[in-house]
């Protein structure tokens, strides 16, 4: 008995101490991984010698598309939520309790105001292909400059940063800029890429 | 466990049976854990993204005092459209060169100025032509070269037409 017992273990392999790394990788990994958010827009940043981290969490993110498109994200689900109904204050929408829950799992947009009811109450893949005209940010109608002020209200600890497309016209990003220094926001980051080898 | 082992092994001999059954085929387990971790491994993104941080000044004030600088200490930069940097130091009469971003052109002239220059105060202009690309680029410049006085403004129809009649 106890000689057939010895010859089987010898066949098969022990597994369990393989398995319990692996699923500890596993877990290691599914704990840590952070799905990207599908962005609505590719950003093809600029690469710079900088070597300062984004933070992860309390970040304003302001991009603008090759296009000279502006998309807003901010992140945080309950700051999302309170900044909607700040939004729809001030400008007299009133949004419903659906219509919030949609935007605070949003990730990026770029719908004016006005628009944001209707573009909220679209099917999800409608979304996805529709082609977002990008939130005002010129002197005349500037809700970009509210989206911030609120933002700010909302969440204190908040960061601007400014995700640009390399190919985006300079103008664009100066009415960036200009209204965050409008906003008193005088400082901010400019998210960019790792410098290749030159 | 143990009892219910040991009543079936009464029974009849079924000593064989429970010998297999203490033992789990542990592969298609380990198949889907390692496919899982290949999947976590190949989707996690390592490098978080860099950033530039960067300081504007405050709207001035009306009631707010310029400070002044001597015009020799000035280098004005003026991204144009196509990649081009056109570069002159003073204010009055200046003579406009063109260079490029690459590593023997502005960088070696903002060395040089750098050096030569006691606290040089460096403007940059983008025009209307010049991309995102180019303003983030030169702030990458200013990085490099050490250069603590920079500011970012915006171009003059006095630079536009130095362009035009520089014809570089």
């Amino acid at each position: 008995m106890g000689k057939v017992k010895v010859h089987r273990s010898s066949t098969s392999i022990d597994m369990t101490p393989m398995v319990d790394l692996a699923f500890l990788l596993v877990t290691f990994f599914m704990l840590t991984t952070k799905f990207a958010p599908e962005e609505p827009l590719a950003v093809d940043m600029p690469s710079s010698v900088s070597e300062i981290k984004l933070p992860e969490t309390d970040i304003l993110t302001i991009s603008i598309s090759k296009e000279g498109v502006v998309f807003f994200n901010m992140d945080g689900k309950y700051n999302r939520e309170k900044l909607l109904a700040k939004m729809g204050e001030k400008y007299g929408i009133q949004f419903t309790s659906e219509e919030v829950r949609v935007f605070s799992l949003l990730s990026s947009m770029g719908v004016p105001v006005g628009n944001l009811k209707q573009f909220l109450n679209m099917e999800p893949e409608d979304r996805k292909l529709v082609k977002q005209p990008g939130i005002p940010s010129d002197s005349v109608n500037n809700e970009l400059a509210d989206w911030i002020i609120f933002s700010r209200t909302t969440n204190p600890r908040l960061r601007i940063a400014i995700k640009g497309d390399r190919d985006a016209d300079y103008p664009v990003v100066k009415n960036v800029i200009t209204t965050l220094i409008d906003r008193k926001v005088n400082r901010f980051n400019l998210i960019t890429n790792m410098e290749k080898g030159s | 466990m143990a009892e219910i082992s040991q009543d079936s092994g009464k029974k009849d001999g079924k000593v064989r049976s429970k010998k297999t059954s203490t033992r789990i085929d542990m592969t298609p387990m380990v198949d889907l854990a390692f496919l899982l971790l290949t999947f976590f491994v190949m989707t996690t993104t390592l490098n978080k993204p860099q950033t530039m941080e960067i300081t504007m000044p405050e709207k001035p004030k009306l009631e707010d005092k310029q400070p002044m600088v001597n015009e020799k200490r000035v280098l004005t930069l003026i991204l144009g459209g196509n990649d081009k940097v056109y570069w002159y130091l003073g204010i009055t009469n200046p003579k406009i060169e063109l260079t490029n971003f690459s590593n023997d052109g502005i960088r070696k002239v903002l060395l040089r100025e750098n050096a030569q220059i006691k606290e040089m105060v460096v403007l940059i202009k983008p025009s209307d032509e010049s991309k995102y690309k180019n303003m983030v680029d030169i702030l990458d410049e200013m990085n490099i070269s050490n250069i603590a006085r920079f500011a970012l403004v915006d171009i003059t129809p006095v630079d536009k037409e130095l362009i035009k009649e520089s014809k570089l």
